[in-house]
């Protein structure tokens, strides 16, 4: 079976204003999707709604995996369904080490039905399995003792993002600007990582208003947000195309979106 | 055996149970007109004035005496699991019930166990120290410990003896128990040891009282490691008294883990009292209910050069109350001191409530303090993300509050002190809204 993420008509408010006004999206698993579009627009709402962050209300439209209600359930339900988010800004939690932090996350979402308090897996397999994981991210086994996100680089934060993506295995994987703050060499090493993770293993959708990660990861289909909306859709033609021009074409082709980004970025 | 008030008759019947040296019983008649002559702590005492005690009624308990144990089988320690320990001490609403102590350390000149035998004992050891430069006489239940202590224990370990094994204490109340217990521990110059105390209660509904007080004389050059977990039932009120002086060139960490009780209130003092003294406080308060804990703390830098260090961090659900009152007081004469305060808060209930108050009281012109307190909320982009990795609400919270209290477990060097109290704080975490 492949697996299949489906988002229908969503809509999404924050504090009450609405930030996506009917998105339509759907990704099958091994495939690419970029999603482009300017500052505002709604980029990482739609992230943060598929992964069920409390302040993003979804106020109509539906996210189905493999045809199960994603709305109906927890963040951490999400997670040991399949799915995944790299955060742009992931939090630190001080005091918790990064190995400790990932031993449980990584049982948690490989045994989905496990309750709190069983055994976790073994330390010696997982010991092994992520020294592999981040020799390949060229990571510092010193990495795993610090605490989670506590005191990184913008750098470090992201290859640790990636660390977990690596880890973790999901179906489908959100990575919401991945590729911000690290530089050339830096990037180059992200891609790779996810290449090396294997894109056929899992469905992608990258956010993203450079196109520096999708150079490596050229995506089957690109999406433009404007305003909230998905206006436009092609395949990876679209993504050199905008960021070549820029969005000046596309905010003259769908002025009501951009009334609309421009009031939500007014805000 | 009738059980006997805390009044004039009860004092006397009891002083008479005891066949204790002349100083001792001229220091507990001494204390106990103190007792007398002094009225309970209100709130219009500035120490008191955030620490309710009108429900406090000290007749509805009575003298310890040693028929009192019920519930012996129901406490079982923490902090012992698996050490090798140089001796222990165990003692039950007052009165000593336990006690082993190595035979090698006992050759060494090593003293220990009961303080109730080795006062009379050891009476040389103690008649310059019990009760003097480690203990301030200040309030009613200062007065109330000094006149009626029972059972406790008491630590010497001469001068350049290195004691490795841990000794242990353990105090414990059931229904209706009383505990005045004093610990004194005397390091003479050179030594070394480690004490790990702790307290518990039969059942978490079991009434009791504790007024205690601890004393640590740290000689010069010597280390204490010391170990405190509070662990009563919740319906234990607790006065506590504990200072330490240290001396020359000596170190001492001391270490205190609160979880228990129904209201605390405690003076920790440690004295800074030779040149190069190092002192490191740390401490884990984790509240529940409607419990009440404060400490009043002080740091107290006499003489040049000395250090100390002191982080309490908190952890408070429901409608429970903390108060720290903090104070780095250093002496004229006590130049390139270095003294550093620092108390976190994690409130996990919008109903808690953690006061903090740092101060600094600074004489002399070369020296660098610095203090400060937080006191916040979890953290909601922190449960969210622990979730985003499959971690369910429950579990983010202990996994943000026990990283919470790691920067504390970090510091404690002993195996069993960091696992038992890890086990009691995700034991306490809840389910929270």
């Amino acid at each position: 079976m492949t697996h299949v993420l489906k988002i229908e008509n969503l809509q999404v408010a924050v504090e009450g204003k609405p930030i996506l006004r009917g998105v339509d999206l759907e990704i099958k698993h091994g495939e690419t999707h970029a999603l482009m579009g300017p500052n505002g627009s709604g980029k990482s709402t739609l992230g943060q709604a598929i992964m069920g962050h409390p302040k993003y209300e979804v106020t109509g439209g539906t996210i189905t995996l493999d045809g199960e209600d994603l709305l109906e359930m927890e963040p951490d339900e999400r997670a040991r369904a399949g799915m995944f988010m790299a955060f742009q800004r992931p939090v630190a939690i001080p005091g918790v080490k990064m190995a400790d932090f990932l031993r449980h996350s990584t049982t948690n979402v490989r045994n989905p039905e496990r309750k709190e308090g069983e055994d976790l897996i073994p330390m010696k397999d997982f010991r092994r399995e992520l020294k592999d994981k981040m020799q390949q991210l060229q990571m510092d086994m010193e990495f795993a003792r610090r605490y989670v996100n506590d005191g990184f680089s913008g750098g470090e934060m992201k290859r640790a993002e990636i660390l977990q993506l690596a880890m973790l295995q999901p179906k489908f994987a959100i990575l919401d600007e991945t590729d911000s703050g690290l530089d050339a060499d830096a990037v180059r090493l992200a891609s790779e990582s996810i290449a090396d993770i294997g894109r056929e293993k899992m469905g992608l959708l990258i956010i993203t208003h450079h196109d520096k990660l999708l150079v490596h990861n050229p995506p089957e289909f690109t999406h433009v947000m404007l305003g909230g909306r998905l206006v436009e859709t092609g395949g990876s033609e679209l993504a050199e195309e905008l960021h070549a021009n820029g969005y000046e074409r596309i905010r003259a082709a769908y002025p009501e979106a951009e009334a609309e980004n421009l009031a939500m970025a007014g805000e | 055996m009738t059980q006997l008030g805390f009044d004039t008759e009860g004092f006397q019947s009891f002083l008479s149970t005891r066949q204790e040296p002349e100083w001792v019983t001229a220091q507990r008649n001494d204390a106990w007109s103190q007792f007398n002559d002094q009225p309970w702590p209100t709130r219009r005492d500035e120490e008191w004035m955030r620490t309710d005690i009108r429900l406090f009624k000290l007749d509805k308990f009575s003298m310890p005496s040693s028929d009192q144990v019920d519930g012996l089988d129901q406490i079982s320690p923490l902090l012992s699991a698996g050490v090798d320990l140089g001796g222990s001490v165990h003692s039950h609403n007052g009165v000593c019930v336990a006690e082993s102590f190595v035979d090698d350390l006992k050759q060494q000149g090593v003293v220990f166990g009961s303080l109730d035998s080795l006062v009379t004992e050891h009476s040389d050891l103690l008649d310059s120290t019990l009760l003097q430069a480690a203990f301030d006489r200040e309030d009613r239940f200062a007065a109330l410990h000094a006149s009626c202590w029972t059972g406790g224990q008491f630590l010497f370990v001469p001068r350049g003896v290195h004691v490795e094994q841990p000794f242990h204490v353990l105090s414990s109340l059931s229904d209706g128990g009383v505990d005045l217990g004093h610990t004194i521990v005397v390091l003479e110059d050179g030594a070394s040891a480690t004490l790990l105390a702790e307290t518990a209660s039969s059942t978490e509904e079991a009434e009791g009282l504790h007024c205690g007080a601890i004393e640590l004389i740290v000689g010069d050059r010597a280390n204490l490691r010391y170990v405190n977990l509070q662990n009563w039932g919740q319906r234990v009120w607790h006065f506590a008294r504990q200072k330490a002086v240290v001396g020359r060139d000596a170190h001492l960490q001391w270490t205190s883990a609160a979880m228990g009780s129904r209201l605390s209130k405690v003076n920790q003092h440690v004295v800074l009292n030779g040149e190069g003294a190092q002192s490191q406080m740390n401490g884990v308060l984790f509240t529940e209910n409607k419990q009440h804990l404060s400490y009043h703390t002080q740091q107290y830098h006499k003489k040049a050069n000395c250090y100390s260090d002191f982080l309490y961090k908190a952890a408070l659900q429901d409608k429970s109350h903390t108060v720290w009152r903090g104070m780095i007081k250093v002496d004229e004469e006590a130049q390139q001191t270095d003294g550093y305060q620092r108390n976190d808060n994690l409130l996990l209930s919008n109903s808690s409530r953690a006061d903090s108050i740092p101060g600094l009281e600074i004489e002399a012109d070369d020296v660098r303090c610095t203090h400060g307190s937080t006191t916040g909320k979890v953290d909601e982009e922190m449960i969210y993300y622990a979730q985003c990795r499959g971690f369910t609400r429950k579990e983010a919270m202990r996994l943000i509050v026990t990283g919470f209290f790691q920067q504390i477990f970090d510091r404690i060097t002993i195996d069993s002190v960091r696992d038992a109290l890890g086990l009691a704080i995700a034991r306490r975490v809840r389910d929270y809204e």
